[in-house]
């Protein structure tokens, strides 16, 4: 009797659990074979592309589509690494940025004082819901009025202001003690003092988390190649992508190249998502939501 | 002498109190904010009682962008607005059901493999775009070498391949299929954290106190104590959904796709905005998505929030 529904978060295997195992490694094959699929594909010969009937596994694998995705995109003018470059260095400061950015005002709206923090923290919950492709527009008009179409800044700019970002970071530092930060004001320590030296070490979970949301939006973003520039060299990876996949006539033919290109955009997610899972988990147990 | 050392002391006082305040934590976040989210919204509302091509000045019209988007555009009445509806109205229930359970079974395996699985069941939502149009595009292709059409001849289930991605009867409900496959995100990740640090001791209790089944203990203890999680789950869902664009365009290989099939209000926007440049009807029409979002929000709050 005692211990019967006790079962969440167990230590080790129990029959009880065997149909829970069926259900979701099921459910884990179907939903991982399209990757399965790309990572195949990227692999795949031309004649093997092309096989009636088609198979799905690769039977000869080969690097071809890796060299022609290059050689193609060097013949179209802009090589493919630019486009590479473009989607790192972006992606990277606006990380940063996006981390200093939200930590700071995450950390005065959930313990400094001021007038209309309250005003502020209903606001930026609110803005939880919005949705940012909806205002393209008025976001394309101000992107050209603040001088910055066709520069790096259209790309940074925009995905500075993440409302997912500060609602994480405050939950999270919502729940350090306000001891702490009385104990080194009396010690004497500014206000940047706190924040650099107790708040910043102490929330690394939610940091991980919004660093990893991030990345997910910034590296897989294509509104910013789209719509807020329009100079071939200043466009992202994952716009090249796009091109290349619908530009390429011929869904067969340029499948072995779009499965490259895809796998390029793909494995650096899963990766970095497979590393810092755990963080991720920790700080998503704080998703509290107050108004 | 005197006087000056006072006076740069004050400045001095000046300078530091104004670098304690409060307000310069939250200036960079907040100047980003009103710029790129307050104010689009507010330009948004404004452009939309404009006609506005973006030669000209915006020329004020009233209310007309919206008599005529809610009375005399056929394609956004009859695809746009439906197809957004149908598309959220299925994937985000369904996904979020989808989400709360699989990370209700998720929290009852051990670690390793759950981590294991987790990986496998989020990453469909971080392959984004791009992997729909590569994979989907194949496996979906209406020729007899497409996977599908493939399969399904062998098993003698159709005779001649099927146009899955030009027919608009196949299109929405692939759309609505790969919707559901990527739909485990954020809001999935939270739900499954947040069962994961209920507090065991509440389970022993319940159990001298007298509950009986799984069901029981679901809705008495495990949706309670994850509350939070739930409607933080339920907002990210409704916006994923309602995110969806450039979906139908990309399967299909066409803007606008066959009979506007899986045409969706976003995708309506950026036509009338970005390729025939009527900046005030656009407007129009993301104004409506908003509110469209915000409703469905206040709904998700009451039936999830604390109050």
């Amino acid at each position: 009797m005692t211990n019967i529904g006790i079962k969440f978060n167990p230590k080790k295997f129990h029959r009880s659990q065997l149909k829970f195992h069926i259900f979701l490694t099921i459910l884990s094959i179907f939903m991982a074979l399209p990757i399965i699929f790309i990572f195949n594909n990227a692999f795949k010969p031309f004649t093997e592309l092309f096989a009636y009937p088609p198979r799905f596994f690769v039977r000869k694998p080969t690097l071809e589509n890796f060299k022609l995705l290059f050689n193609f995109s060097a013949e179209s003018g802009i090589p493919a690494s630019r486009y590479l470059f473009n989607s790192i260095m972006v992606t990277i400061i606006v990380i940063v940025l996006t981390l200093l950015i939200s930590s700071s005002a995450a950390f005065a709206l959930s313990k400094l004082e001021f007038k209309g923090k309250k005003t502020f923290n209903r606001i930026n919950t609110l803005a939880l819901m919005f949705v940012p492709v909806a205002v393209a527009i008025p976001r394309f008009l101000i992107i050209v009025n603040l001088g910055i179409f066709n520069t790096y800044l259209a790309h940074i700019i925009p995905l500075l202001a993440m409302p997912i970002g500060i609602f994480l970071l405050k939950q999270f530092i919502d729940q350090l003690p306000d001891e702490l930060i009385e104990a080194a004001k009396i010690d004497g320590a500014s206000k940047w003092r706190i924040y650099l030296t107790i708040i910043l070490p102490l929330i690394k979970p939610p940091l991980v988390t919004v660093a990893i949301l991030t990345f997910q939006t910034s590296w897989g973003n294509v509104e910013g190649s789209n719509i807020f520039v329009d100079r071939e060299a200043l466009r992202t990876l994952p716009f090249y992508m796009n091109t290349l996949v619908s530009g390429s006539g011929n869904i067969v033919a340029g499948a072995g190249m779009s499965a490259v290109a895809a796998l390029i955009m793909f494995v650096p997610n899963l990766v970095l998502f497979i590393i810092l899972q755990n963080k991720v988990m920790d700080s998503m147990a704080h998703t509290g939501i107050k108004n | 002498m005197k006087n000056r050392s006072i006076n740069r002391r004050k400045s001095k006082r000046k300078l530091s109190n104004i670098k304690e305040s409060p307000y310069i934590f939250i200036l960079p976040y907040g100047v980003l904010f009103v710029i790129l989210i307050v104010l689009p919204v507010l330009v948004a509302i404004g452009l939309s009682f404009t006609y506005f091509n973006t030669i000209e000045m915006p020329k004020f019209v009233g209310f007309k962008n919206y008599i005529d988007l809610l009375t005399g555009d056929s394609v956004f009445l009859q695809h746009g607005i439906s197809n957004t509806l149908m598309y959220s109205l299925i994937v985000g229930p369904i996904g979020y059901l989808l989400a709360f359970l699989l990370a209700w079974m998720l929290s009852q395996v051990p670690h390793r493999i759950r981590t294991i699985y987790t990986v496998i069941i989020y990453s469909p939502s971080i392959t984004g775009p791009i992997m729909m149009s590569v994979v989907w595009k194949v496996i979906f292709s209406g020729d007899q070498t497409g996977y599908l059409n493939y399969w399904l001849m062998k098993l003698q289930l159709i005779n001649e391949p099927i146009q899955w991605l030009q027919s608009p009867e196949h299109l929405m409900p692939i759309m609505i299929f790969i919707g559901l496959w990527g739909s485990m995100g954020v809001g999935f990740l939270a739900m499954l954290a947040g069962l994961l640090n209920i507090d065991k001791t509440l389970y022993e209790a319940a159990y001298i106190d007298g509950i009986r089944n799984r069901w029981q203990e679901v809705f008495y203890i495990t949706i309670p104590s994850m509350k939070p999680q739930m409607l933080f789950g339920a907002v990210m869902a409704i916006i994923g959904t309602f995110n969806a664009s450039g979906m139908a365009a990309t399967l299909s290989g066409g803007t606008p796709p066959p009979q506007y099939a899986g045409w969706m209000i976003v995708d309506h926007a950026n036509d009338y905005g970005f390729i025939r440049y009527e900046m005030g009807y656009a407007s129009a029409i993301t104004v409506v998505l908003l509110i469209i979002v915000v409703i469905f929000n206040k709904i998700s709050y009451k039936l999830f929030g604390d109050n």
